[in-house]
């Protein structure tokens, strides 16, 4: 045994690349409450706010402080860099000074080009020539797309597809780094190729999967000169906590210098971290503080995680979130739960730190999890807004307990599961485009079955959905062929080789559709069969309009007639992706998620029949649509959980604002409330709720002076934002949207 | 027997403990001028509802009560509904789920007499301490509430009281002393007295249905004066 790994139980782990038995094998459950946590030391918070410092001049200088024009980042390319070489205990930035951007040109290099303009500097002409002769993926998808493919594009009727950037949504198990050390990895990786090499016969797949272990090991090498030019050897496995945190992290760092992906995850790491810190406190060689003070300082560096972004992204996306997602908590399959003390350290940076969006702290909720600790997230939620929950009992049966989750709401087994991201198509402009026998007015594209437009005076609701099926079948063959051709381009010109060499070789892949506007589609739908929708024409014969008179059920309010339609749509276009074969025979998934696109969707949707007017936000992923709940959060709560987790793999997400008086009388009911409202939620099924508790004045007064309330996070799809960095149109949508408030 | 309700609130954290159903009953015999429900006071029957399909929409929230949670009936004036009422909550209690009703306490007969053996918390609510107010500003008389009240005690069913603080109405130390002296001579039942701040977003209500808001014109309380005088009730009775 190695001497680093001394004090740890013996076990499977140390003969194959197995972390979760090692985690099993070691870990201390924690059920206990949060006094034992210390509070930000001296140095934290003059680190702290240096960095705070730094943010400020950031947002002055319009989102961005500085670009590296001339270097294309990677691994070892840039010089070291630190906020505060004396201080800091983690170190490693992604470029050579703190914020400072690097170019990432692999997934596009015009869009690297349009970033840095946009920012008032040029991309380099060193790195514009060298790329004259380098294929991107983005060059390679147009080679390949289809005619049909770049009109679905430019209807968006399919959108936010990563055909210009880095697909992300990839989390490499970095815990392997800290746990066995880079040369151990490299061992196992040139082991696999040797076998492949010898039993495989050399066909496509074969050939391109040595190319790609390839990689892999020279990537590996690579993270150990990154290290080096820090001053670690991460050749052999860490010995105490603060190595372990520091090789992990480089890990990471790896990763998000190597790729640009929209969503960069850290994964699920505070359990496995706490293993370690609870050996050095065992050992008198570390203290509560010191732990803390090792949490705190690895947070803020993933607070500082930057990529280079064009504005029109930061406008979709609320700012430029990298959705570091780390998994916190959740039961172990043996009934152990997994929470341990590092679990709460982690969360509890956001009282040391302050408030922030980055990492994505997602607690994996279980019914069993230790009451100490629910009362204790609740809490954090009520004081902070800035976590977020997904159900760990419908996930475990399907991942087990080593899973993490990528971007928002898609689990995958860590270091063994990856999946191709796919954004998602408009459920709502589908409907439009079959009213109106493939066209689509706001774009003026003819795309899809080309029909007369529906004549009826009165829409009829069996006619409607006949022909809704054929577009369905229509647009979702498509969409499986249009993400084939971006996956197989990703691969070839933009493999992410450091995240993967932190895989099995042997992976599993999934393919994550989505939809965008289900309670639109849902509602309309109702509306149609319900009450009276009459079309109204434009002088060309095409429905931009509608009139709809009579009452009609409406998603949000418990009331099956409605909320079976949407929960039938999730299944049916989940069935129909099915019936198309994926690259790499990835397994077809399903999200409800839109992040903050919600906007950006609805202003390139016409009117719909539920009464929603041209241009007009959608709801953000699985919510209801604004001001449509007539019977109190809870009956909302129970209509997004009638969605099918089985139909919805990649994740159903649910928005919920709750103003603090509306959620109990005290600070203690108010934490006992929050629970019974997740747990009750969770009992049914759903799987992934925001929690924000804050006051609609409170936003209102951040919207007219921004100034004041810098670190105002809010929840939304599935991520966290700063409120004060979304458009001003997000900002309006997020204040509109249903807060759940009653008079006392 | 079927009942009448203005709306339901599926999510109630702030009448009764615990998560809970809220039921607001149709129908109000009072006109109290703080009213913030004046929605709820004509006997019109929009909504009518059988007790079993209420129960059966109060089960699909039956998973966020944990412990303490449950239904709360509240209205217009549910004692006008006894009878549904008694048969909602007898409903409930075989189905272990908590039952609060939320009253004035302006009636008591043989009927209301029945809710109450079915009733797990009640939530009474004194408007004000004397008998004149009672007459200009809710339109019984104070004698009833204290009938209830006593009646509550004798057979010693858990309550708590509820005051809404109107300022130059009853927020003054004189009324907080009155209403301590009311409470104290019915311990048994008493476990918990809560003072709200009087409230006027309910003032587009008023306009929709195009009635006067006689208290319209009175601020609301700041927070720090409700807190204030919530001290000055010895909280003894707490449970």
């Amino acid at each position: 045994m190695y001497e680093c790994w001394k004090g740890f139980k013996e076990g499977k782990w140390q003969n194959e690349i197995n972390v979760r038995d090692f985690i099993q094998a070691n870990y201390t459950p924690y059920e206990g409450d949060s006094f034992f946590l210390a509070g930000p030391t001296k140095r934290t918070t003059e680190l702290m706010t240096k960095l705070n410092t730094l943010l400020t001049i950031e947002k002055q200088y319009g989102g961005v402080l500085d670009i590296d024009t001339t270097t294309v980042s990677s691994l070892t390319s840039y010089k070291p860099g630190y906020l505060d070489k004396e201080k800091e205990i983690i170190v490693g930035l992604q470029t050579n000074r703190p914020l400072k951007r690097g170019v990432n040109p692999f997934g596009g290099i015009r869009m690297a080009r349009q970033a840095c303009e946009a920012y008032g500097y040029k991309l380099s002409d060193k790195i514009e020539d060298e790329f004259q002769f380098r294929t991107t993926h983005n060059d390679g998808v147009f080679r390949a797309y289809s005619d049909e493919m770049r009109l679905a594009r430019k209807s968006s009727i399919i959108t936010g597809l990563p055909d210009a950037y880095g697909r992300g949504r990839i989390i490499g198990d970095y815990r392997r780094v800290a746990l066995y050390g880079i040369d151990r990895l490299i061992e196992e990786k040139k082991k696999d190729k040797a076998h492949i090499a010898q039993d495989e016969s050399m066909n496509y797949a074969t050939v391109r999967q040595l190319e790609e272990l390839f990689q892999q090991i020279t990537f590996l090498g690579k993270m150990k000169e990154m290290a080096a030019m820090y001053g670690f050897d991460i050749s052999q496995p860490a010995t105490n906590a603060k190595e372990a945190v520091q090789w992990l992290y480089f890990g990471y760092l790896a990763a998000i210098k190597e790729q640009n992906g929209a969503a960069m995850s850290l994964g699920r790491t505070a359990t496995f971290i706490d293993i370690y810190i609870e050996r050095d406190l065992k050992n008198g060689v570390l203290t509560e503080e010191e732990a803390q003070e090792i949490m705190d300082d690895f947070v803020m560096k993933l607070r500082m995680a930057r990529h280079l972004r064009t504005p029109e992204y930061n406008e979709l996306f609320g700012g430029d979130p990298m959705w570091i997602t780390e998994a916190v908590g959740g039961m172990g399959e043996d009934g152990r739960t997994l929470v341990t003390k590092n679990s709460y350290r982690v969360l509890n940076t956001l009282y040391n730190l302050g408030s922030a969006p980055e990492p994505n702290l997602t607690i994996l909720w279980s019914e069993s999890l230790p009451e100490n600790f629910k009362k204790f997230c609740s809490k954090v939620s009520i004081d902070t807004d800035s976590i977020q929950y997904e159900n760990d009992d419908v996930m475990r049966p399907h991942y087990g307990d080593d899973y993490a989750i990528a971007c928002c709401v898609s689990a995958m087994k860590v270091g063994k599961q990856m999946q191709f991201f796919g954004a998602r198509c408009n459920l709502a402009k589908l409907l439009l485009l079959t009213l109106n026998g493939g066209y689509d007015t706001t774009s003026g594209i003819h795309i899809g079955p080309q029909k007369e437009v529906m004549a009826d005076e009165i829409l009829d609701f069996d006619k409607v959905k006949e022909r809704f099926d054929e577009y369905v079948e229509w647009l979702m063959k498509l969409y499986v062929n249009t993400m084939n051709v971006i996956h197989y381009m990703h691969d070839k010109y933009a493999y992410e080789k450091s995240q993967m060499a932190l895989h099995d070789t042997d992976v599993e892949r999934f393919m994550a559709f989505g939809v965008a506007g289900l309670s639109v589609i849902t509602d309309s739908l109702s509306a149609i069969k319900y009450a009276t929708v009459k079309p109204i024409r434009d002088e060309n014969g095409f429905i931009v309009d509608f009139e709809t008179e009579g009452e009609f059920p409406k998603y949000g309010n418990d009331d099956d007639r409605v909320d079976l339609i949407a929960k039938d749509l999730t299944h049916q276009v989940i069935t129909e992706l099915r019936k198309t074969p994926t690259y790499r025979n990835a397994i077809h998934t399903l999200s409800v998620l839109t992040i903050t696109s919600n906007v950006a969707y609805g202003k390139k949707t016409g009117a719909t029949p539920d009464g929603r007017k041209k241009g007009e936000p959608f709801a953000p992923g699985a919510n209801p649509m604004h001001n449509r709940e007539e019977n109190g959060a809870l009956a909302s709560l129970n209509s997004v959980a009638k969605i099918s987790y089985d139909d919805c793999r990649d994740g159903i997400s649910n928005t919920f604002s709750i103003t603090p008086d509306a959620l109990g009388k005290d600070d203690e009911s108010k934490v006992d409330n929050l629970v019974h409202v997740l747990d009750g939620y969770f009992h049914q099924k759903a799987h992934h709720i925001n929690v924000n508790v804050l006051n609609r004045e409170t936003l209102m007064a951040a919207y007219e002076h921004p100034e004041d309330y810098p670190n105002l996070t809010v929840r939304v799809s599935g991520y966290a934002v700063n409120f004060v960095k979304l458009s001003r149109e997000q900002q309006r949508e997020v204040i509109s949207r249903t807060f759940h408030e009653r008079l006392a | 027997m079927n009942g009448y309700i203005n709306s339901v609130q599926s999510f109630g954290a702030v009448d009764g403990p615990g998560v809970r159903y809220v039921i607001f009953m149709q129908g109000c015999p009072l006109r109290c001028s703080c009213c913030h429900n004046p929605d709820t006071w004509d006997f019109s029957k929009d909504q009518e509802v059988t007790p079993e399909d209420l129960l059966s929409k109060i089960l699909r929230f039956k998973s966020y009560f944990g412990a303490d949670g449950g239904v709360t009936v509240s209205g217009g004036e549910a004692l006008m509904q006894s009878e549904f009422v008694t048969e909602l909550f007898t409903l409930c209690r075989k189905e272990n789920i908590h039952t609060c009703l939320d009253t004035s306490g302006c009636i008591l007969d043989e009927k209301v007499k029945n809710l109450l053996s079915v009733t797990d918390l009640v939530l009474l609510d004194i408007k004000y301490t004397n008998e004149e107010d009672y007459r200009n500003y809710v339109g019984c008389s104070f004698e009833d509430v204290l009938e209830f009240y006593d009646y509550l005690e004798k057979q010693e069913i858990p309550t708590w009281i509820r005051q809404v603080i109107i300022p130059t109405k009853n927020d003054d130390e004189e009324n907080i002393s009155r209403l301590k002296e009311i409470i104290s001579k019915r311990p048994k039942c008493t476990k918990k007295v809560e003072l709200l701040p009087f409230r006027k977003l309910c003032q587009p209500k008023y306009d929709n249905l195009n009635l006067h808001f006689a208290f319209g014109d009175i601020p609301e309380p700041t927070p720090e004066k409700v807190k204030e005088l919530q001290k000055l009730i010895t909280n003894r009775h707490a449970d």
